[in-house]
């Protein structure tokens, strides 16, 4: 049928297909380029996002799927400086670092060198950093009169918008120390939910009676049928003050250093009161336009377009006060490059626009032809990103070095662990048959093997449970675990099967049969992977237990399941990983520690491990300043941990980033939020290699469609024999 | 017809309120209001608090279907599955299960589906049944016999091959258009072309196989056999008499589907950064959203029940012998 109608208007039709060509490739070096053609030469950043971040308020947003945005849109009282390692605080939003003074129980002002038990509270006095003014936001727009303009909407002027950029006037005001305390009040607002409010709870003075004040009043509301609103400033909330307009004052409970890392987080950014009051209103929550889909900040960038099923867009803060290059950075950076921008006003880049991409395969093959700037390395493309050399050294292949693709590696701020449930009545508890039989495991499971495996040699094995660039983690031969590891020739070497199966007959597990009962001793892993990268890896697990003759019976559930197991101490053995909040030893131990177990207390303690000692020196650890003193007490920490061994260290996991060779300033940052201030790129490069990389290939169309004429000729002979072979004189009678 | 049309549409509802409480059991038996709050409040510090505060601002601290501690009749109505399914039949799909509008997401996906459903359905369709028709024309000849190998070799194939060798081919080695993502307006055009193209392709094997069996079904009838004898041409009994018959059948099987195209394409969108209603299904059955779920299931319902009314109502239209009564 296609075939006669193209038959007859095929002068038509060709004309169609060579317009919708124009119109693909119309104004564009390639036909495949997925961006406008306005947007050639243009300077942004092009990057995607897999998931579409669930919030952007800053007082609940807390993954980094959600910090890459809001990073750049908030600015807390304190940064990471970009270049500088190890990872160091700076002032951001506030003039100059916090003054802390400590006060003992009478009041009286101590050193900050005094016991952490002797303090009774500690008062953080921070000087806000003047010229800081918001984003244009509707929000904050007024009349001549200083009356808010959009703060009393009535409902044809709801009607009439769709998003936020509907509205046509915006405005702008200073910042003030005011605002950053409004913020610490919506952490604790009921309908919030701040994932931080436990922490601060615990630690600012008057945050406890705060959020149970705004509960009951949340609770009066919701009991009269109201829409629960609440006016915080109306309230208050004793440790939080702001003596003048760029002075904040907090107080807290007691020593408490994190408080400073906590500062470097969205948490902590200002909030005008206005931005509530604002979308508040009844008929903007129903068309996405709340503090969830809005922010409203004062950095380098302001979000311009929020369509996360499709893309997402930072531009440049035409209000941002202004910032410069780093000058100073660790060692290397100069050599690398990285401080050739020294100085210069920041941000270098107009626009980010970030695109959602779900599946790894388009999003590596748009990166290859240059679509987007930067980008991970999934297991599906690492062996085409990435070789080992001769000397086991990983390196990018000839493939990516000819297209100058640059590759960043770097050891997260993480750790993944294999953990026994210490409740247990069989890997658990502080027995020494207990203990001989978790070490002996330790030993068996061949991490390194694992990483090598699993991971594409991106790992490396863990000794303890902090990682490397936190304080408290130790480098070479002081750094390892001695109930797992031989020191030899300079490196650390996993211990003979022999001794793991030692320790085996001295738990009492002989060849794997539980000597008390005859029986063979039968070990339980509680996992949730059914895919079959996981059936692989679950198979690995099972061949290290069968070392020592243990059969692993996987338990496999999912997610949810295994969570309440979790919850309810019904696991045995598990794996786990954690995710550095702050670059503090404590913000690791804490997983470990008794009053924080996972049953009893509902904590992050997923082993439930409970041991007076080790609970004890965390007390003292927690709150003390970096130091020989505090490293001495990681040391013996790490000491008891080893001894008791409630997790299989398992390994720190290694980033690898490429990027293309328009793209500069890249140093991975991993405590850092608003790190796109400092990128830059030169956009006439990208253009001139986006051309060069993707030239349209047409002749295979060529090829193909005479393939389909010359199929075709056979089937027009048949056709035409079997009409000649019709009766004479009625194959041309028409109906 | 009107008559039929008012029973349809009160057979519905039974449909709907049946179908919403599969939907509500499968859900629950495998999530619980826990799971949810957990999921959505994210993985660190979640303290049993915020989850307790989680799930009564949402109504899921309610009893699922019966509540054991109301009073009269509102042991039904003071549940989760009456609070939250009685809204539907408003078509008030309510908030998603973190805050964002449903409706509003509906509106803003619905475009981008139709934009990649509708021209793959129609081209898909014509695709189809001129390749059926070739076949039939040339039954018992090689041309049949190779083409029905292929359509049964392209029914063995999974979608999803299609749509990574559709990609590697003309996106990555060819260049012809971009692997993946979406604009507004004509721009749009240069992302569509892919997706539709292998939604026809990957169609034709069942598709053509058939209808082609359905044009030889039609060819084998007294009516068609008179025609020839008349000394019709081949073409002609083709096109005037076999086409139009073998159409019944295939209209019919067609309008049922129109409904449902609505509802977007799950893989080919997540596959191709479609932002459709597709996606919207998958992103919100991963993320436990139960009132995105609950929202999508009960549209679906609904417009294949739409369907079914429409393809009786066809049957009317493209034969004069029936009747809805």
């Amino acid at each position: 049928m296609i075939y006669f109608w193209i038959k007859r208007h095929y002068r038509k039709v060709f004309g169609a297909a060579c317009g919708l060509a124009v119109v693909a490739g119309c104004g564009q070096g390639s036909w495949n380029n997925p961006y406008p053609a306005a947007a050639r030469g243009q300077n942004i950043l092009y990057s995607s996002f897999e998931e579409r971040p669930k919030h952007l308020d800053p007082a609940r947003a807390y993954s980094s799927a959600e910090y890459a945005f809001i990073g750049q849109i908030y600015e807390p009282l304190l940064q990471y400086r970009y270049l500088q390692r190890p990872y160091e605080l700076a002032p951001l939003g506030a003039a100059v670092m916090p003054q802390v003074h400590y006060y003992d129980a009478r009041g009286r002002e101590v050193p900050s060198t005094t016991s952490a038990t002797r303090i009774a509270s500690g008062v953080y006095e921070i000087k806000i950093r003047p010229g800081m003014r918001y984003q244009p936001h509707p929000a904050l727009a007024r009349d001549t009169a200083g009356a808010y303009v959009y703060h009393r909407l009535d409902a044809a002027q709801i009607a009439a918008v769709q998003t936020l950029n509907d509205f046509p006037q915006t405005g702008t005001r200073a910042v003030t120390a005011q605002d950053y305390a409004y913020e610490m009040r919506r952490l604790a607002h009921p309908l919030i939910q701040s994932p931080i409010l436990s922490v601060m709870v615990d630690n600012i003075v008057g945050m406890k009676e705060y959020a149970a004040e705004l509960q009951a009043v949340a609770e009066a509301q919701r009991k009269r049928g109201e829409k629960v609103q609440i006016d915080l400033r109306a309230y208050t909330l004793k440790g939080v003050a702001t003596p003048d307009e760029h002075t904040l004052r907090i107080t807290l409970k007691g020593k408490y250093p994190q408080l400073l890392y906590w500062l470097a987080m969205p948490f902590f950014a200002p909030i005008p009161w206005e931005a509530d009051v604002f979308y508040a209103q009844p008929g903007l929550n129903e068309k996405n336009i709340n503090f969830d889909w809005w922010p409203l900040g004062s950095g380098p960038y302001m979000l311009s377009e929020n369509n996360p099923n499709r893309q997402m867009i930072l531009s440049r803060n035409p209000n941002f006060h202004g910032a410069t290059y780093p000058s100073a950075g660790a060692p290397g950076d100069a050599e690398a490059g990285l401080l050739a921008d020294a100085g210069k006003p920041l941000p270098f880049i107009d626009q980010a626009i970030y695109a959602l991409e779900k599946e790894s395969i388009p999003y590596w093959n748009k990166f290859l032809q240059g679509y987007y700037d930067t980008s991970g390395i999934s297991s599906e493309s690492f062996d085409q990103a990435v070789s080992m050399s001769g000397q086991g050294e990983l390196g990018l292949t000839d493939k990516m070095q000819r297209q100058g693709i640059h590759l960043v590696t770097t050891v997260a701020s993480s750790t993944s662990y294999m953990g026994f449930n210490m409740r247990d009545p069989v890997v658990g508890g502080d027995g020494e048959r207990a203990r001989k039989l978790r070490r002996a495991i330790a030993i068996a499971v061949d991490y390194e093997e694992f990483i090598a495996i699993f991971r594409n040699g991106r790992g490396i094995s863990a000794h303890g449970a902090v990682p490397p660039g936190i304080f408290g983690y130790r480098e070479g031969r002081a750094g390892v675990n001695p109930y797992v590891y031989d020191w030899m020739d300079g490196k650390a070497k996993r211990k003979p099967i022999e001794d793991a199966r030692k320790l085996l007959i001295e738990a009492g597990y002989a060849n794997g049969i539980d000597q008390s009962t005859g029986q063979p001793l039968t070990l339980y892993f509680d996992v949730t992977g059914e895919g079959p990268d996981d059936l692989a890896r679950l198979a690995w697990f099972r061949k290290q237990f069968e070392k020592l003759d243990l059969q692993l019976v996987y338990r496999n559930t999912s997610y949810n399941r295994f969570q309440e197991k979790m919850r309810k101490g019904n696991a045995q053995i598990f794996m786990w990983g954690w995710n550095a909040d702050y670059p503090d030893p404590e913000n690791f131990f804490f997983l470990l520690y008794g009053p924080n177990g996972k049953v009893e207390h509902d904590g992050e303690n997923a082993a439930n491990y409970n041991n007076r000692q080790f609970d004890a020196l965390f007390d003292q650890m927690k709150n003390m300043d970096n130091g020989p003193e505090r490293q001495a007490l990681i040391d013996r920490m790490n000491d008891v941990l080893r001894v008791d061994g409630p997790w299989l260290w398992g390994f720190h996991p290694q980033e690898f980033a490429l990027s293309h060779s328009w793209y500069y300033n890249v140093k991975p940052n991993l405590m850092a939020h608003n790190t796109l201030q400092y990128k830059r790129i030169d956009a006439a490069a990208r253009d001139r290699l986006r051309d060069a990389w993707n030239p349209p290939v047409i002749w295979p169309l060529g090829v193909a469609a005479m393939l389909l004429v010359i199929m075709v000729i056979p089937a027009a002979v048949v056709y035409r024999r079997r009409q000649r072979q019709a009766p004479r004189g009625v194959g041309d009678r028409r109906e | 017809m009107l008559t039929y049309i008012v029973r349809r549409v009160l057979y519905a509802i039974p449909i709907l309120i049946g179908v919403n409480l599969l939907t509500f059991t499968l859900f629950f038996v495998v999530n619980t209001p826990d799971d949810m709050a957990r999921m959505h409040l994210g993985g660190k510090r979640v303290t049993p608090e915020m989850v307790q505060r989680w799930k009564a601002e949402r109504g899921y601290d309610k009893p699922l279907i019966f509540n054991v501690q109301a009073a009269g009749v509102e042991k039904l109505t003071d549940t989760i599955f009456y609070k939250n399914s009685v809204r539907l039949f408003a078509f008030q799909f309510g908030s998603s299960d973190d805050g964002r509008d449903i409706v509003q997401d509906i509106k803003q996906r619905m475009l981008p589906s139709l934009a990649i459903a509708v021209p793959a359905f129609v081209f898909g369709l014509m695709v189809n049944i001129s390749f059926a028709l070739l076949l039939a024309f040339f039954r018992a000849t090689y041309v049949d016999t190779v083409g029905t190998v292929l359509c049964v070799a392209m029914m063995s194939i999974s979608g999803l091959f299609y749509i990574i060798a559709g990609q590697f081919l003309l996106s990555k080695l060819l260049r012809l258009v971009p692997i993946s993502g979406y604009d507004t307006g004509w721009e749009a055009l240069k992302f569509i072309l892919l997706p539709i193209a292998i939604g026809v392709v990957s169609g034709i094997g069942s598709g053509a196989r058939w209808y082609r069996t359905l044009f030889l079904e039609e060819m084998g009838k007294d009516y068609v056999r008179t025609a020839r004898a008349k000394g019709l041409s081949e073409y002609l009994v083709l096109f005037r008499h076999v086409l139009k018959n073998g159409m019944i059948p295939i209209l019919t099987g067609a309008v049922v589907v129109i409904p449902l195209l609505f509802m977007g394409a799950l893989i080919t969108e997540s596959f191709f950064g479609i932002p459709g209603l597709g996606s919207y299904t998958i992103d919100a059955i991963n993320s436990q959203d139960f009132a995105i779920v609950r929202a999508m299931v009960f549209l679906g319902s609904l417009l294949y029940i739409l369907g079914l009314v429409m393809t009786d109502i066809s049957y009317t239209l493209v034969d004069p012998r029936i009747r809805l009564q």
